[in-house]
């Protein structure tokens, strides 16, 4: 089982996170913490000084954190984006495509589990954050 | 009709695999009930009262013989030789086995259905015009951009743990016979001033505790922007709709507390970043999704005279059939209110004789209507007769669409856990009671709709009749409403009084169309009366 994920080659940031207050209260922190009803759309204007966004999900069922991975990645955040939380295995899939490369679940994860999730689908429908293409593409390719 | 391709199918056929995963994790005991209980959902698995029940997504209501004929073989391997057509133009199964499910996930993939997204907090199977590609009225084929929306919204990763549940409509005729108001969003295609094909868009309509009729956020969207323009909605809506009242949750209510126009403006404001991301699936896509829906083969120059001699087969006629675009052809609805029926059910063999039918006389079609019947939507004249005696000869011949007896009813306490009364053997109780065709055409178009608890899975909201079951003191109450209309005049109907019980609602509704028959003037039907005179007369006529 396992507690902590990584989908990076870089080596993993050791800052601790701060909050959006905090961190738009000072100039230099590279580490912040969104909770699930905090815009993201404040970051932007400092979204290069950041390695680590990470967003909280208090509830499997509160999806907002996935609008906010688009949005981050629409403008160009290429640092870590961590889900932390009550992130189960079956939305890890669904999390990758709206940008997140890191998880700290609240409960931790079969591996197993996870790579048949992870691989189930080998295409998709729409395009998200991740690169894929859809499949509306692959047809008109 | 749409057919899957190597990447539809694959997809589908993944997604069972998935939920066969996912069902022996919970049967293992490795996820609770509480994490299964998201995953099923959006495989249309709910626990009822007495057993769990599959919603199968039947995509804008539309099904081939093939997909029908196996229908009936899940009713008859995995049910109790039954299934049950919903208002959302779905099919449910009231027994099933969650030992069973993934077995019958895997028939449906077998005829490329499923049953994604058919509940859940997510975009559900989105729902369309029965008379689609048939009525005479519609500017184009809706259907194409609902199969545009089917794909879109399958699997959507920022749009699957959404606020509350999402049901989407899609029509291209004025006559609105999808509800198109009473959905999340509503999408009517139309013609601007420039001759091109647009969306008007409805968003925060619903039924619900807090039924709302929605309004237009944009009047005409082009196709081009189509997808990406759901998105915003979306996204504004995932954003900030509200979490923490699952009664607050539908987006009726964002649009509502920040208002239409304000809504609008995020959308537009979300939208004009959107639409720099490519979202937007290339025309080409649309157009080979189109390609499948162009017309059937329909013989030219073929009579429209009938031979009306018979007078049952007449009746039928006159209450069942609607004209078709093409000179010779007719629509049929097949209605499944039968007197002392339960409204929207069906036996394997009727559902594979309306595949039988479809096969041989309506170019493989089927639709499933909100109203909870069957269309074969292109029936040559010439073959009516044949037909109506073999639906008459299995109890699918009742000439009463429209009529009072043509009941849509949810399942109500005879299954549903969160029922507070039972809704069948009302709509039983009123059909018996105005059983009499003579009577029922008298009183003409009348939409009657049963809900057993405030959710309104029955519609009753949009009723020109709506009862409402209630829990008073412990037992089953039923309060009336009156002057709803799910149609393109849509309105929210208004209760009468204090409720009644079992037979006491079906003598007032009695009195009620009693009243509407001394009232009314030439041609007028009830919901016109109803809105000439107001609710007064009605009132004084019920309570006296
Ligand atoms: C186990 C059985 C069912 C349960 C637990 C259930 C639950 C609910 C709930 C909780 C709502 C209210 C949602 C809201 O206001 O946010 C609702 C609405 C609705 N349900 Fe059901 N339902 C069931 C069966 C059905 C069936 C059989 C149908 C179709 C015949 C149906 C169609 C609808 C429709 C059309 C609505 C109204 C949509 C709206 O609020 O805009 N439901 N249901
Ligand atoms: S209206 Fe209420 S009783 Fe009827 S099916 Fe919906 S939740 Fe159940």
């Amino acid at each position: 089982m396992v507690e902590f994920l990584r989908f990076r080659d870089d080596v993993p940031h050791e800052e601790p996170a701060v909050t959006l207050d905090a961190f738009l209260g000072q100039t230099n922190a590279t580490a912040v913490r969104l909770e699930s009803d905090e815009d993201a759309r404040k970051l932007l204007p400092q979204l290069g000084q950041l390695a680590l966004i990470e967003i909280a999900f208090p509830k499997f069922r509160d999806g907002r954190g996935y609008s906010a991975a688009r949005i981050l990645r629409e403008a160009g955040y290429e640092g870590e984006l961590r889900a932390a939380g009550d992130v189960l295995v079956d939305q890890i899939p669904l999390m990758r495509r709206c940008g997140f490369d890191s998880f700290v679940p609240e409960a931790a994860i079969d591996p197993a589990a996870l790579e048949r999730a992870l691989g189930r689908y080998d295409d998709v429908y729409q395009k998200a954050a991740d690169g894929r293409s859809p499949v509306w593409a692959l047809r008109h390719g | 009709m749409y057919k899957y391709d190597q990447y539809d199918q694959a997809i589908v056929d993944a997604r069972v695999e998935e939920f066969r995963d996912q069902v022996q994790r919970r049967l293992a005991g490795e996820i609770s009930e509480d994490q299964f209980k998201p995953l099923r959902l959006m495989n249309g698995l709910y626990l009822q009262l007495h057993a769990y029940m599959l919603r199968v997504a039947i995509p804008y209501g539309t099904l081939d013989s093939r997909q029908m004929r196996m229908l009936a073989h899940i009713a008859r391997k995995y049910d109790k030789d039954y299934g049950h057509f919903t208002t959302r133009q779905n099919l449910q199964y009231n027994w099933i086995k969650l030992e069973d499910a993934a077995d019958i996930l895997a028939d449906l993939a077998s005829v490329e259905m499923h049953a994604i997204q058919t509940s859940g907090n997510c975009i559900r199977n989105i729902s369309s015009d029965q008379f689609a590609g048939a009525a005479a009225d519609e500017v184009t084929d809706p259907r194409p951009w609902a199969e545009l929306l089917r794909q879109w919204s399958t699997f959507h990763p920022e749009f699957s743990y959404l606020p509350r549940k999402f049901k989407i409509a899609v029509i291209a005729a004025e006559e609105d016979r999808a509800a198109v108001k009473l959905h999340d969003i509503g999408l009517q295609i139309h013609r601007n001033d420039a001759g091109e094909l647009g969306f008007r868009v409805f968003v925060g309509g619903g039924m619900g505790r807090t039924p709302m009729v929605a309004p237009v956020i944009r009047e005409f969207l082009p196709t081009a922007d189509f997808v990406s323009y759901m998105e915003a909605c979306l996204r504004v809506y995932n954003r900030y709709g509200r979490r923490d009242n699952i009664y607050k949750a539908r987006i009726k209510i964002l649009v509502h507390e920040i208002g239409a126009e304000e809504y609008a403006r995020q959308v537009e404001e979300e939208w004009a970043h959107v639409k720099t991301l490519g979202l937007d699936p290339p025309a080409g896509e649309f157009e080979r999704i189109a390609a499948h829906f162009a017309p059937p083969a329909f013989e030219g120059g073929l009579s429209d005279d009938l031979d009306r001699t018979d007078p049952d087969f007449a009746l039928w006629l006159d209450q069942n059939v609607k004209a078709h675009k093409q000179p010779g052809y007719a629509i049929v609805n097949i209605s499944l209110k039968p007197v002392s029926g339960i409204p929207g059910d069906a036996s394997s063999a009727q559902i594979d004789l309306m595949a039988d039918l479809a096969e041989r006389y309506s170019f493989d079609e089927l639709r499933v209507t909100h109203a909870q019947n069957i269309v074969l939507p292109h029936v040559k004249k010439a073959d009516l007769y044949t037909i109506w005696q073999q639906l008459e000869a299995n109890g699918l011949a009742t000439p009463n669409l429209d009529l009072i007896s043509d009941i849509i009813a949810c399942p109500g306490l005879d299954y549903c856990s969160l029922a507070n009364a039972r809704s069948i053997p009302v709509a039983q109780k009123i059909a018996d009671r105005f059983a009499g065709l003579d009577r029922q055409r008298d009183l003409g178009e009348l939409k009657l709709k049963i809900s057993g608890c405030i959710n309104a899975c029955g519609h009753h909201h949009a009723g020109h009749i709506g009862i409402l079951g209630v829990d008073r003191k412990g037992t089953e109450n039923y309060q009336l409403l009156l002057g709803g209309s799910g149609a393109e005049d849509a309105s929210l109907g208004r209760i009468t009084g204090p409720g009644f019980d079992e037979d006491g609602v079906v003598d007032a509704i009695e009195r009620t169309v009693e009243k509407y028959r001394e009232l009314r003037t030439e041609g007028e039907r009830f919901l016109d009366t109803y809105r000439r005179v107001g609710m007064d007369p009605f009132k004084e006529a019920i309570y006296g």
